[in-house]
């Protein structure tokens, strides 16, 4: 039995991957419960801002906060602006069709986005360091938690509460959630449902580039970030449920957990369980822990 | 279309396909190796996604299936190729029937999302099995089948070993796409039309729509593992990246670049990717932003594909010329 002291140390390590993929995997959910369409794209969005968060950092000069905050946000908000023009300007027009177009139409973002940060900013490893007042560590039973992880665990439920507050509490989340339930019925009552999948597809886009963002003090940016994080997003959304908030709150957790503990479990098969897992979701329970059976 | 209908098109291909190697040239050998064994991958895929309207975003798992049981079978039990062959193409169908099972129970997005699960699961079981399929590394220097007896023949028996590769996977292939061509013209193929078209009246009309689904699973899993046994030979070597799920994105591409609504345009959409992307690798490294923007021009401008479209110009001229 390993110390305990271990144990927590494993046990907030894997909280903290678990918000960071709660961050991304919200916004694909949120596109996905409003939408309907799955956005490969997801994961190239993440990754396009990390880059631009780099990228905004080396602008202003590095080791300050303000440069920090501002690169994470400026970043979040560009990547909003990207999502929002890719939706108005090309998937409008797939809504009608089947949602093998929807797909690949996401799937030949990956390839292009990939590539285009590829030309950008070359194929070798970034990285961006905490900002200062970020910069420690503490100890709690025994185990040493880094400042930031705890602003990203703070910042999970703070995403999630947020959420909440704007979907039941606000007229235009009561919108987005007419728009999940049933989107023509709320185009008929005079709703301009364009504009709301717009800015539900920036609002997701800006999650997918925060997350990014925030992620560069942990991992180094690298190519093929982008097919990595979307693929343990599916896996989020769906132990979850698609178009669940809370669904993907818990899926989060869980995954997270799975990762952190896997690891000491079976080593090399972690991420075999986490697909094991994905699939006996699907099976027993396809809409997800907290999702409800889509409506033909 | 009587014209067009009397030429034997099938026929005049397969007669070209088997002049390839005559024209001398390794490198047109090897690419038209690589088409014929891609083709037969997308083909495959096509019995579910043309046929039977099913979406499966998992595909490579079968052809990964196929291409390690061949290449482990000949490679560490020292065993003929006509066995891995026919092995390859039962053990992906049977993991597609077992996959199957469970996939054609769910609709849509989420049977999508299930057959990608699984090929996750395959391709990380075969990436990190490393005693038996050699892990990340993969599995090198698989043998080349023994095709001595070719040498024996007339007219092919002085060719390159390549070249005698490459005609026993064109009849092989051959065979497959007979035989596919069959199970589509059939009554069963038919009632998949049907299920595709409409599946609650389908079940309406007394059909088992889910077993009819798990039937063409299988099958197509079947034929994407033959696929993969002969792409693991003509490689030289099995990858885990061969189960991954951007090879299942690349062969959807294929049927939807060549046509979905078409027996032969998936064969036609491998054609075109392949040819494409040697021309294309020549000049840029940027192989996949070329193909992801040649990608969104399809889905917005020809949603039929190369063949759908040249059907659509075939019968406008034909409409004007009857005018």
């Amino acid at each position: 039995m390993p110390e305990p002291s271990f144990l927590f140390g494993q046990f907030l390590g894997g909280l903290t991957t678990a918000m960071f993929l709660f961050l991304i995997a919200s916004g694909l959910s949120l596109i996905f419960g409003v939408l309907r369409v799955l956005n490969f794209a997801h994961g190239s969005f993440y990754m396009i801002g990390a880059y631009l968060a780099w990228q905004i950092v080396g602008w202003i000069g590095p080791g300050s906060n303000g440069a920090f905050w501002l690169a994470a946000l400026g970043a979040a908000s560009a990547v909003a602006l990207l999502g929002a023009v890719v939706e108005r300007v090309l998937l409008r027009h797939l809504y009608g069709r089947e949602e093998l177009y929807q797909l690949l139409f996401t799937y030949a973002l990956v390839l292009i986005l990939g590539d285009a940060a590829k030309v950008l900013w070359g194929t070798g490893q970034l990285s961006v360091s905490r900002p200062p007042m970020l910069a420690g560590a503490f100890q709690l039973f025994g185990a040493t938690i880094p400042y930031y992880n705890l602003f990203i665990m703070l910042l999970g439920p703070a995403i999630a509460g947020l959420f909440w507050l704007v979907l039941h509490r606000t007229v235009i989340g009561r919108m987005v959630r007419a728009a999940a339930l049933d989107r023509e019925m709320l185009g008929a009552l005079g709703a301009d449902v364009g504009r709301l999948y717009t800015g539900m597809f920036a609002v997701g886009s800006f999650l997918a580039g925060l997350g990014g963002a925030l992620v560069t003090p942990i991992k180094s940016i690298v190519p093929g970030m982008d097919v990595e994080i979307i693929v343990e997003a599916f896996i989020v959304v769906v132990i979850g449920g698609l178009g669940s908030l809370w669904g993907t709150f818990l899926g989060a957790l869980i995954f997270g957990q799975v990762l952190a503990f896997g690891i000491l479990i079976f080593p090399r098969f972690s991420m075999f369980a986490a697909f094991v897992l994905m699939a006996v979701i699907l099976i027993v329970r396809p809409w997800g822990l907290l999702g409800r059976p889509l409506r033909s | 279309m009587t014209m067009a209908k009397r030429i034997p098109w099938t026929l005049i291909v397969f007669v070209a396909a088997l002049t390839i190697p005559y024209l001398g040239s390794r490198f047109y050998t090897f690419l038209a190796t690589d088409i014929i064994i891609l083709a037969l991958f997308a083909v495959s895929l096509n019995l579910l996604l043309g046929y039977t309207g099913l979406v499966s975003f998992g595909h490579a798992a079968y052809f990964a299936i196929g291409a390690y049981t061949c290449g482990i079978l000949m490679k560490t039990y020292g065993i003929p190729f006509g066995i891995g062959f026919v092995a390859a193409g039962i053990l992906s169908g049977l993991f597609a029937a077992l996959f199957g099972f469970f996939c054609v129970r769910l609709t849509k997005i989420y049977f999508a999302m299930l057959t990608l699960a699984f090929a996750q699961i395959v391709w990380a079981i075969c990436l990190k099995w490393n005693s038996v399929t050699g892990g990340e590394q993969g599995l090198l220097n698989v043998p080349s089948p023994d095709l001595g007896w070719m040498a024996s023949l007339p007219l092919i028996g002085d060719m390159r070993s390549a070249d005698h590769f490459y005609l026993v996977a064109l009849v092989l292939v051959a065979l497959c796409f007979a035989v596919l061509r069959r199970i589509v013209d059939s009554p069963f193929g038919r009632i998949l039309n049907t299920i595709r078209e409409n599946p609650e009246r389908a079940q309406f009309i007394g059909i088992d729509v889910r077993r009819y689904e798990l039937a063409a699973f299988s099958l197509a899993g079947t034929f994407a593992g033959l696929s993969g046994a002969l792409f693991g030979l003509f490689n030289r070597g099995v990858f885990p990246d061969f189960g991954y799920w951007s090879k299942s994105a690349e062969v959807l591409i294929m049927a939807i670049l060549g046509g979905m609504g078409h027996f032969w345009g998936p064969a036609v959409g491998a054609a075109a990717l392949i040819l494409l992307n040697q021309q294309i690798t020549a000049y840029t490294q940027y192989w996949p932003f070329i193909l992801g923007t040649i990608l969104i021009i399809l889905l917005f401008v020809f949603p039929g594909g190369i063949v759908g479209a040249l059907h659509a110009g075939y019968v406008r001229l034909r409409a004007r010329r009857d005018a």
